[in-house]
């Protein structure tokens, strides 16, 4: 009983419960380390395939944190780039597979996005840097935060390129709802395009950064 | 066992790749039936929507099999080749698997082509249900158009595409978009064959007696637009002979 109780204290301690709000926040994959930037540029222009990456990534980064973590007393350390990458393309092919078979609709969503999975730093960073060098569980804690990090930035990038740019949330006309267009408001396609997604990007990290003194170096 | 060892490293990657590829064949195949089926709904689905009936995946097959009463494969003289008629085919192959693409790269080859037609009887009317398959800025666009008994005037359009940017070239999927067709015709009034219009800067911009053969583009999505244009022009003018058959 005493065993259990304990095992339990250890599995959500404060230290594994820094491993996710850390990546969500002072440490986050996108504002802090500027990696993943690539696909936040091409899949925020709408809210809804933001999503879906976010939770396809969230699948492959916490389950190739455990399968490698698994493996990381085995894995060559000559050859140990191409075995994580050849977890991650495993990975993505499977959910690329699942999604067709039991979600058609969201596969057609991610199309050429799936790929650009493979291709995130994100998900080989953390292979490299944590996974390689620490137990399953907090492997996978550190998989579920980092992911977590990513997707809120690219669904609060979503949000507003959406928005601003087509006048919709999820596809809804909120702009014609409200009547904006009949003041002359006109939607900013500017906002569609991938540059605005690294200036909202910045503007996320100026307004984090300004209110957490400890991001600010000299 | 030394893990930096070449014969370690040979092993491990030959037993990794072997594990892997055994769980992805696995997948692939038991997964098959079920993306085969997705496929095969989502066109039925398709064709079905672009004469305005609304299906999803669940029904896509009971209100095919219900609505779609025939099915046309025509060669480019605009004879018919074979039929395909509650659940009974006559001739070599079923319109619902002629392969719209291997059937273009044969007509750009010069070689013999057929076109694929399906028949839907809704409430009392027929329509003409003819498939396109064209390119777009990143990759393939297709779609269904629907005629009416007239074999002239729309009664709806459907289109899709695999990868064109979000907001912009893939509006043209947007019910917004499709809607535009609705009444547009594809011949003239002297019976020339002018298919529908995807105009850059609007419809209004072009000539009244144009009008009523064209459609607005979609700004920020020109590549996409022609794209479909050409792959409406392209696609109709196979059927043109068979409609002028039909008269």
């Amino acid at each position: 009983m005493g065993d259990q109780i304990q095992q339990k204290e250890s599995l959500f301690s404060a230290k594994n419960r820094r491993l996710i709000t850390n990546a969500i926040g002072k440490d986050n994959p996108i504002t802090v380390q500027v990696l993943g930037i690539c696909s936040a540029l091409a899949v925020t222009a709408k809210l809804e395939p933001a999503i879906v990456m976010s939770i396809s990534v969230l699948f492959v980064l916490a389950m190739g944190n455990v399968v490698i973590s698994l493996l990381r007393n085995t894995i060559p350390q000559r050859i140990r780039i191409i075995v994580q990458l050849v977890i991650i393309a495993a990975l993505v092919i499977l959910v690329d597979q699942v999604l067709k078979a039991y979600a058609y609709e969201v596969s057609k969503q991610l199309s050429v996005f799936v790929g650009l999975i493979i291709t995130n730093c994100i998900i080989m960073g953390r292979f490299e840097a944590f996974a390689m060098a620490n137990k399953p569980w907090p492997a996978f804690l550190d998989g579920i935060g980092n992911s977590l990090g990513y997707g809120m930035i690219l669904v609060i990038v979503a949000f507003f390129r959406e928005l601003l740019g087509s006048g919709t949330i999820f596809g809804w006309n909120v702009f014609e709802a409200i009547g904006l267009y009949d003041l002359g408001y006109k939607n900013n396609g500017l906002m569609i395009l991938p540059p605005m997604a690294l200036i909202t990007v910045g503007i996320i990290i100026w307004v984090q950064r300004s209110r957490n003194p400890e991001l600010i170096k000299d | 066992m030394n893990s930096n060892s070449n014969s370690y490293i040979f092993i491990y990657s030959v037993v990794m790749v072997v594990i892997v590829a055994a769980i992805l064949s696995t997948a692939a195949t038991v997964l098959k039936p079920m993306q085969l089926q997705n496929v095969k709904n989502e066109k039925m689905s398709s064709i079905l929507a672009s004469a305005n009936i609304e299906s999803t995946a669940e029904n896509a097959e009971e209100l095919y099999n219900k609505y779609v009463v025939q099915e046309l494969v025509i060669n480019p003289e605009g004879q018919i080749v074979a039929t395909y008629e509650k659940g009974k085919l006559a001739g070599d192959i079923r319109a619902f698997d002629v392969n719209i693409k291997t059937e273009q790269f044969k007509q750009k080859k010069g070689e013999d082509f057929v076109s694929p037609l399906y028949i839907c009887q809704k409430d009392g009317r027929k329509y003409y249900i003819i498939p396109m398959l064209g390119k777009g800025l990143w990759g393939p666009v297709w779609g269904n158009i629907a005629l009416k008994e007239d074999r002239n005037t729309v009664v709806g359009v459907i289109f899709d595409h695999k990868g064109e940017t979000p907001g912009l070239g893939a509006e043209i999927s947007t019910s917004q978009f499709e809607a535009q067709f609705v009444d547009k015709t594809i011949f003239d009034e002297n019976g020339n064959f002018v298919s529908v219009t995807i105009q850059k800067g609007g419809a209004a911009t072009l000539p009244a007696n144009m009008q009523d053969h064209a459609v607005d583009a979609i700004s920020g999505g020109t590549i996409t637009s022609v794209g479909v244009d050409e792959m409406m022009r392209s696609c109709l003018n196979n059927y043109v002979s068979y409609f002028k058959n039909q008269k």
